[in-house]
């Protein structure tokens, strides 16, 4: 699996959602995406990837896409 | 009412500072208040569908200042709750922001708006409502997550003792800027307004969560003092690292809304002791509007896990199963608590708004506590069926009905501790549980996490045919 996939995959699995909307969701747009997915969602992404999400990043952290680049802000490849 | 005397000497002065950067003075309670006195008249029932801004802040006020009952519901309601609400209820009018018009078209009156308050709409339905009892201010939600009809009857006597009780324990004063991290509609999100508009203190009200960044540039641009979470704000505020946050002015944290974990408590009262800050754990319930413990911050490292001793003007005792006070310590009994909070107790239905006051300042708070040899409190367990999920009372039994009537035919059972509600059913159709979830989630607006779906062969009951909640995991 990539790590797009492997990214991809989390989010899938967070918030029921289809693959086809990814691109478009963002914190507190969809019912699943809520402070608790929130939390979820960023506790997936450090146990998968190894990394440890900062304050601000966790913050910062609003959208699929935004995700994205913050990740690699962490030296994961997308 | 006395929660408005410092309004009422400076009307000039600022009430709260909005999302947007505007101010509102005091003198805006008053406007709204007359407004609403002529739009609607006096002792009329409203349903004030609340968020965290200025609109819906002046219109909970000018209720209580014009003598207008207000019910306070989340403005993001679901449609078909706010509409059992109002067949039970029939109010004589709906507030509520005005872009929330469109989503709860089908179930608000068909009629134009004849009052805007900052953003926030009047809707009269044209009906009188029903007859409300002379002390009635205030009415909230039991349970509002599970839609049940249940409210709480506060008067003004009941919001004033328990403003003036919090004001004295947290030392407030006008210096105070709260920023109002929960909900004014739940009731622990309301206490802060009170406590703060009692004592002429600037509210930074927001909509924002601790999640985004935005809440926390308002902490720190505009110097808030204090803030306050249920258990799970706390959760999140330590996963964010808040205690490395450079956050100079934030003095004061309060917590309640149910039980925080001991790991938790300990950090948070450390954290605070350490770095000069004060840390209170809070307790109450919403019948006593809703404040009756709290643990003085400087107990909160050897008292850790505590619920703490009675507010100032309130008292505690300790019921064994006799009936009979328990006197020695360590003695688990059920809480029982007195003072002039209290509420007039429930409503059921719109002629119980009628009703005066059953409960004459006394409150069964069905929570088992302990107290120990120094009179601290400590909550050991709960008498009745419900759990907090995220802060919100969710009662079993309730949950279970909304199952029985969306999946008849099916057997149900539910069970759970805070933060997880686990439900058994004898269905062994796997397309079931995501139903449920989706259904739970989508009637309670929590998120799915809080629910467990379990498979068991057959639901356990006696020979009465009562399930036997014991058996089953919780």
């Amino acid at each position: 699996m990539t790590n797009l996939e492997r990214y991809d995959r989390i989010f899938l699995d967070t918030f029921s959602v289809p693959r086809e909307k990814l691109p478009e969701i963002k914190y507190q747009g969809i019912p699943d995406w809520d402070s608790v997915g929130h939390m979820d969602l960023m506790s997936a992404l450090e146990e998968a990837f190894s990394i440890s999400i900062s304050t601000l990043d966790v913050l910062d952290f609003s959208t699929y896409e935004k995700g994205k680049e913050i990740l690699m802000k962490y030296g994961v490849e997308l | 009412m006395k929660l408005f005397a410092y309004a009422e000497r400076h009307p000039g002065r600022v009430l709260a500072l909005s999302d947007e950067g505007r101010t509102i003075q005091y003198r805006e309670i008053f406007e709204t208040a007359e407004g609403l006195n002529k739009m609607l008249g006096n002792r009329r029932l409203l349903f004030l569908l609340c968020e965290n801004r200025p609109g819906a802040l002046l219109g909970y006020l000018g209720c209580l200042r014009a003598g207008v009952v207000p019910l306070l519901l989340d403005a993001h309601i679901d449609p078909g709750l706010l509409r059992a609400l109002g067949e039970t209820y029939h109010p004589a009018g709906y507030y509520l922001p005005a872009e929330g018009l469109d989503r709860l078209k089908e179930v608000l009156p068909r009629t134009a708006p004849v009052l805007e308050v900052r953003e926030s709409v009047l809707l009269p339905t044209g009906e009188e409502g029903p007859p409300l009892h002379p002390d009635l201010a205030l009415l909230l939600t039991t349970s509002g997550s599970t839609g049940s009809p249940k409210l709480v009857r506060l008067t003004g006597t009941n919001l004033d003792a328990n403003g003036a009780s919090i004001a004295e324990y947290l030392a407030l004063g006008p210096k105070e800027r709260p920023i109002t991290s929960l909900p004014m509609s739940y009731s622990y999100g309301m206490s802060v307004v009170n406590s703060h508009v009692l004592v002429g203190a600037p509210l930074l009200l927001t909509r924002y969560g601790i999640l985004e960044k935005a809440f926390w540039e308002r902490v720190t641009g505009e110097g808030a003092t204090s803030l306050a979470g249920v258990p799970y704000t706390y959760q999140m505020l330590h996963r964010l690292g808040m205690t490395e946050m450079d956050l100079p002015s934030l003095t004061t944290l309060t917590q309640a809304g149910g039980k925080l974990p001991l790991e938790l408590h300990q950090q948070f009262a450390r954290w605070a002791e350490e770095t000069g800050r004060r840390f209170f754990v809070m307790y109450g319930q919403t019948e006593a509007g809703p404040r009756m413990g709290y643990l003085p911050p400087a107990l909160a490292v050897e008292k850790c896990g505590a619920m703490g001793i009675p507010i100032p003007g309130g008292r505690f005792r300790l019921e064994g199963e006799d009936g009979g006070e328990i006197t020695a310590p360590d003695t688990v009994g059920e809480l029982v608590y007195q003072g002039q909070n209290v509420s007039m107790g429930y409503a059921q239905c719109a002629d119980d708004l009628a009703k005066g006051d059953a409960w004459q300042g006394e409150l069964r708070t069905g929570d088992m506590a302990r107290r120990d040899k120094d009179g601290v409190y400590f909550i050991t367990g709960r008498k009745k069926r419900f759990v907090k999920l995220y802060g919100n009372r969710v009662n079993l039994d309730e949950v279970e009905q909304l199952l029985l009537s969306r999946f008849p035919e099916t057997g149900f059972a539910c069970v759970g501790r805070d933060d997880c509600l686990t439900v058994y059913t004898d269905s062994r159709d796997a397309r079931l549980s995501p139903a449920v979830l989706d259904y739970l989630s989508s009637c309670t607006h929590l998120s799915r996490r809080a629910f467990r779906v379990r498979s068991l062969e057959g639901i356990p009951k006696n020979e009465a045919g009562k399930i036997r909640y014991a058996e089953l995991d919780v």
